[in-house]
């Protein structure tokens, strides 16, 4: 069976920034893999070394900047990697999840995956919503927040648990084709191995426009707009201490002994 | 189609807390929109859930009865002909596990957008402004749509409505299609039971990210040791099995409510907060002076933890 991964590169922010406009600073911003969408490009390529997928693709929209972090699922063992990008998409301010839905649906009924695995949000805009609206509009059954899945895979079917509040998991079986939305620990992310990361310079990675994936222009207009952004008001009366580390774990170690913690 | 349809949450026979705040924000929606608030439930013992969904501000409370637990199929088929039926403006559900897990099918058959986690809802007649967090909470936004739409609310954001309403109750009929249910709920397995019961502990000292390494966390226990305190952790230290799951405080973990409360090297994500701002004293050490934790701390240190720990542990032990 085909597995297709979507592996999104995020922007990771440093502890001090800026807010310049509609957006923060691109001096303060990194890049890496979506964390969840590690353990998604993981689990994947798990079901691979169990002989359960066949292939394993990974599909990403994004600028071509994002070809190092797309090499990475690569490395990890994905065969083969989708990346959607043109003009219309550089000009977009925010895609919403209608709009990201429109563009990996049109992957999926090109490719035809058995399973999608997505991770459960983003870390930058954190939607969350992107698994199953993409089943929703591909018409496969959907999970989410997928903390389990049986690798020994019933004919076309998965068990999986769900990851619900408060340490309850829900058991459930899934039909396939199906998306599920991959939890964080699920697995343990492997690292890159040197000779991996070799492999996957020779990898195919292709890029596609709108055109290619029959995606009309439109549905990169997102019906959301983005208005404004700010540092969050901090409502905090906290008690500060600075000084040496000396000075504070003492302040600290004088705190817990008041609260007869400490002797 | 001014009106509001908001979803009840349930799970194991018990009404979940989000439903009440999910009727305090439809109500001030409505109020904006000119409309009525509409309150579904779906599944389970639905006239007794329709009985405590009676607060202030609901017109009208639909029960839906077919089956005993949340099943997203039966969800988005009821919901979505419940909503064809009312025509609402906007349909508000619970940004929980089983709020992601049909909230987006709703937005796509209704064919309106989706716009999940807000932590704040205004309207001013024709545009929807919805506060959310991006970048992990480190910045808030303001999204607007001119649309009707779907809107999931982030629990605890709202307070609980509280007083009793004079809503009407009504049965809605569903045509449920069982062919097109593709998943089957097995069970629930409780998972984060073990031989330490962290939500009986008088003082916890928690770890995050912050700690980088396995075995950093010997620091972690030494501390515990001198104070006779219980190790307790945030989600990454469990994803990366370095604690068993009975140790993960936060919304898929424990609720916690010591009376000392250490973080070490934990910004505070609104899931782990969710677990353990009910605690009496709060005390973060973070290098970062921005982490959301240092809002909810009464007392923090901006330094390193491997700095700050092992002199603690000098002074305490």
């Amino acid at each position: 069976m085909k597995v297709l991964v979507t592996a999104k590169e995020v922007a990771t922010v440093e502890n001090e920034f800026e807010i310049e406009e509609m957006a923060i600073a691109d001096r303060y911003l990194g890049a890496d893999l979506n964390e969840w969408d590690d353990y998604a490009v993981e689990e994947a390529v798990q079901l691979k070394e169990a002989d359960i997928a066949a292939e394993v693709v990974t599909v990403t929209i994004g600028p071509d900047d994002c070809e190092q972090t797309i090499r990475q699922a690569l490395a990890k063992g994905a065969d083969r990697a989708i990346r959607v990008w043109d003009d219309t998409l550089e000009e977009a301010t925010l895609l919403d999840v209608g709009a990201k839905t429109e563009l990996l649906a049109a992957v999926v009924e090109d490719e035809e995956p058995d399973l999608v695995l997505t991770g459960v949000q983003s870390d930058d805009d954190s939607f969350g919503a992107t698994g199953v609206s993409l089943a929703e509009a591909v018409d496969y059954e959907w999970a989410a927040v997928v903390n389990h899945l049986e690798h020994d895979l019933k004919d076309g079917g998965a068990s999986i648990r769900r990851e619900l509040e408060g340490g309850v998991e829900e058991l459930t079986d899934v039909s396939l084709p199906a998306v599920l939305t991959i939890q964080t620990g699920i697995n343990e992310p492997r690292y890159a191995s040197l000779r991996g990361i070799r492999q996957a310079q020779r990898k195919e990675l292709s890029v596609q426009d709108l055109a290619a994936l029959g995606v009309d222009e439109s549905a990169v207009d997102s019906a959301l707009e983005l208005t404004a952004m700010y540092e969050p008001e901090s409502q905090s009366d906290v008690m500060l201490w600075e000084g040496s580390p000396e000075e504070t774990a003492g302040e600290l170690a004088e705190l817990l002994r008041e609260k007869g913690v400490a002797q | 189609m001014t009106d509001v349809l908001a979803v009840a949450d349930h799970r194991r026979g018990e009404l979940r807390d989000v439903s009440y705040e999910l009727i305090t924000a439809g109500h001030a929606l409505a109020d904006d929109t000119g409309g009525d608030l509409h309150v579904a439930v779906v599944s389970g013992t639905v006239d007794e859930f329709a009985e405590k969904c009676n607060r202030e501000g609901v017109n009208v409370i639909h029960t839906i009865e077919y089956g005993k637990e949340f099943d997203h199929g039966v969800y988005t088929q009821a919901i979505v002909q419940l909503a064809d039926e009312l025509d609402p403006q906007y349909v508000l559900l619970p940004n929980s596990v089983n709020g992601l897990d049909y909230a987006p099918a709703v937005a796509s058959r209704l064919d309106v957008p989706i716009v999940t986690d807000a932590i704040g809802l205004e309207n001013d007649g024709e545009t929807l402004v919805a506060t959310r967090e991006m970048y992990g909470g480190k910045v808030e936004t303001m999204t607007e749509l001119k649309e009707p739409a779907v809107a999931t609310l982030r629990g605890a954001e709202w307070p609980a409505a509280e007083r009793t309403g004079d809503a009407t109750v009504e049965a809605f009929d569903v045509d449920i299609d069982e062919d097109a249910l593709g998943t089957t709920v097995n069970g629930f397995e409780e998972v984060a039971s073990g031989d330490v019961d962290i939500s009986e502990a008088d003082v916890l000292v928690s770890v995050g990210r912050g700690i980088e390494e396995e075995d950093n966390l010997e620091i972690i226990h030494k501390l515990a040791d001198a104070l006779g305190a219980t190790v307790s952790s945030s989600r990454p230290i469990v994803d990366n099995g370095w604690l068993p799951k009975n140790r993960q405080v936060g919304q898929s973990g424990k609720v916690v409510t010591p009376d000392v409360y250490i973080a070490i090297g934990i910004s505070g994500a609104v899931q782990h907060v969710a677990g353990m701002k009910g605690s009496d004293t709060i005390v973060a050490i973070n290098t970062d002076p921005n982490a959301p934790i240092i809002d909810i701390a009464d007392y923090a240190i901006h330094d390193d933890l491997f700095d700050v720990v092992p002199e603690l542990i000098e002074l305490v032990k």
